[in-house]
């Protein structure tokens, strides 16, 4: 009875077709290490986000006078309200965690070059789509920090040239953060932004199931196929990944209940302490810092003295990454078998990543803006040379199957 | 490359530790507060409330909740509601804010949260350090918060601390006092140091516990979870290892 329902909807609806194609028959390098672990995680993050803000939306009010009240009341009196707001509001720091994670595996093993330049452009435009999402989502709760946060970032758009402050109050609705703002940002952080996600993330896997995975080694698994056509370092996606990926879900889920439960406000960086005061337009912060996983960019945006040229700076700090598949011209991919230069600008790269990250949450000094500025020109010094050492870099041989 | 991982993970979070001394006259006083001690808890809820709560709004909290929360008895419920008040309330005040602006200069904050903003140390530090300074509306200052406008509600029990000040040089060469240091009250209060102490603690754990009630049944599910999910990961360790068993793992 069951097989034949089974077989009746397949005859109508692509079932196990699709099971093959991307599960059971989907071959996959058998020798993916810990770094491929993050993207099934990020695929778990982003249903635990959908789930816990389809229920904290329900007791969620998005209004000025009402929005603070209503988190403390989900904290406090909607039963397990405080489980479901620390998910998010944990989920959100994790997601980024994971993300960052995921795209140094990119850059370490070559996984942006052809014929995966596509599935690295979906992955930008996935990670600023994630920033608008988090950044829109942080004002909801309504307190000091997300007010200001979101004051400062919109006024960013004001000094753009001729259109920033028209730009600015079309942005907000209002000349201030205001009542309006809120509303809208709950609109797009709870439809639009979600369903963009839900589309580039769709865009992204498809694009990565129909080239295949890069692996650690960086060779290409279907350019050596047995005499069924399935490749010989290649293996279903299903069951080997699919438990794998469990175990590797499962140590990632430990860590993030562990901060749930334990430590949810992340050492003020997951929650921030001025954000338990209700936001007050009349009263300024003494210190505004962005949440940790914006603290790069903002870290180069104070660097330059101008403040349109710092815009200018912190955008192309993200739109440069759509252009690596082509600055490295290097056909080799994988780090393992790349040149000492290559390893150095890369670590170099990351240093110049985690010290804005830091930096972006202190106050502004003169080492702070001294270190800023060498660090950001280490961050876009890397693309550059990137671009010139690519060229005449001698990397090891390949070998010809995965080691 | 596993560990390198973690480092960069760790470094990220462990970021915010650099600020811990923000340039007080006095150091912060470090308390660790145990919410598992109920009947601390209980009496910090009772101080709170004679204290702290005429002027101050807990508009976040019900009373009924603390109740449950702290295994109360109906009595000793009672003890904390104010005539007229259902255990199902929520700790308002009964100062008018008109009013209370024109004694205070400002309408007294909200104390719900204020564990949260603030953090425990510095909460406990702020109210056992006020200290004479005849310039103010109270004729009192506190050491961290200077020119705050709250006068010094425990005056009675712990008496009035007095300033120590020192001569700091100015750039300019001139000198300037500054607040340096407390010393014990002329005149003693009615509890002896350790007791008024102790008093104090209770009403910070009491406000800890007040800023995130569910702490206390975050704590307690904590174990279980991990448990489960630990439970879990093992099985999933070892299902890997089963179905893997028929794949030649590559040396690396």
């Amino acid at each position: 009875m069951i097989q034949k329902l089974g077989k009746w909807i397949d005859d109508r609806l692509p079932v196990s077709h699709f099971w093959n194609a991307h599960l059971a028959k989907y071959y996959v390098p058998r020798n993916f290490n810990f770094w491929y672990y993050f993207g099934s995680i990020l695929l778990a993050v982003f249903a635990i986000q959908i789930v816990t803000g389809i229920w904290l939306a329900m007791n969620y009010k998005p209004s000025a006078a009402e929005a603070f009240n209503s988190v403390e009341y989900i904290m406090r009196d909607v039963n397990w309200g405080w489980l479901i707001r620390y998910m998010h509001s944990t989920g959100a720091s994790f997601f980024f965690i994971a993300v960052y994670l995921h795209m140094f595996r990119g850059l370490m093993y070559g996984s942006y070059k052809k014929p995966r330049e596509l599935i690295w452009i979906f992955g930008v435009l996935i990670l600023l789509t994630l920033m608008a999402e988090a950044f829109m989502g942080y004002l909801l709760p309504w307190g000091q920090m997300s007010f200001w946060g979101a004051q400062v970032i919109i006024s960013l758009f004001g000094s753009i040239p001729y259109i920033g402050p028209d730009l600015a109050l079309w942005i907000r609705g209002d000349y201030v953060v205001s009542d309006v703002t809120l509303n809208r940002f709950f609109a797009l952080h709870v439809i639009a932004l979600p369903l963009v996600l839900l589309f580039l993330i769709g865009g992204h896997i498809m694009a990565l199931h129909e080239v295949g995975s890069n692996n650690p080694d960086g060779v290409e698994i279907k350019t050596n196929k047995d005499e069924h056509g399935k490749p010989v370092d290649g293996i279903p996606f299903h069951p080997y990944y699919t438990v794998k990926d469990l175990f590797g879900l499962g140590v990632f889920l430990f860590l993030f209940a562990a901060v749930i439960f334990y430590w949810p406000d992340g050492g003020g960086k997951f929650l921030e302490a001025p954000n338990f005061i209700p936001a007050d337009p009349l009263k300024t912060p003494e210190h505004i810092a962005p949440v940790w996983y914006f603290a790069p960019h903002y870290a180069i945006l104070r660097a330059i003295p101008d403040k349109f040229l710092g815009v200018v700076a912190m955008g192309s700090a993200i739109i440069i990454l759509f252009f690596l598949p082509w600055l490295d011209r290097n056909a080799v991919k994988s780090i393992r078998y790349r040149s000492m230069a290559f390893k150095v600008l890369l670590f170099s790269f990351v240093v110049a990543f985690l010290g804005l990250g830091y930096l972006g949450t202190q106050p502004v000094t003169y080492w702070n803006t001294l270190f800023s500025r060498i660090f950001a020109f280490i961050y876009f010094g890397f693309f550059i040379a990137l671009f010139l050492v690519s060229k005449f870099e001698t990397a090891k041989p390949v070998p010809e199957r995965v080691q | 490359m596993i560990r390198a991982t973690f480092i960069i993970i760790a470094s990220m979070m462990l970021a915010t530790a650099a600020q811990a001394s923000e340039g007080y006259a006095i150091p912060l006083k470090h308390i660790s507060v145990d919410l598992s001690n109920k009947a601390a808890l209980y009496r910090g809820a009772l101080t709170f409330q004679a204290q702290c709560a005429t002027c101050h709004t807990a508009k976040y909290m019900r009373y009924g909740r603390v109740a449950s929360d702290l295994d109360l008895s109906s009595d000793q419920a009672k003890a904390l509601l104010p005539p007229k008040l259902k255990l199902g309330d929520e700790m308002v005040n009964f100062m008018p804010a008109d009013y209370a602006k024109q004694v205070f200069g400002i309408e007294p904050p909200d104390l719900s949260l204020i564990a949260r903003v603030r953090g425990a140390d510095w909460l406990y530090t702020y109210l056992t350090s006020f200290y004479a300074d005849p310039t103010k509306r109270w004729g009192v200052n506190n050491a961290i918060f200077p020119d705050v406008n709250m006068p010094d509600v425990f005056a009675a029990q712990q008496g009035v601390q007095e300033p120590v000040y020192t001569d700091v040089k100015m750039p300019d060469g001139s000198t300037e006092k500054r607040l340096s240091g407390l010393k014990p009250p002329v005149i003693a209060g009615s509890m002896p140091p350790a007791e008024f102490n102790t008093m104090v603690k209770d009403l910070v754990s009491y406000m800890v516990y007040m800023s995130e009630p569910a702490k206390i049944q975050r704590m307690a599910y904590g174990p279980y979870v991990l448990g489960f999910i630990l439970l879990f990961t093992v099985l999933m360790f070892f299902l890997k290892k089963e179905y893997w068993r028929d794949i030649k793992q590559p040396e690396s």
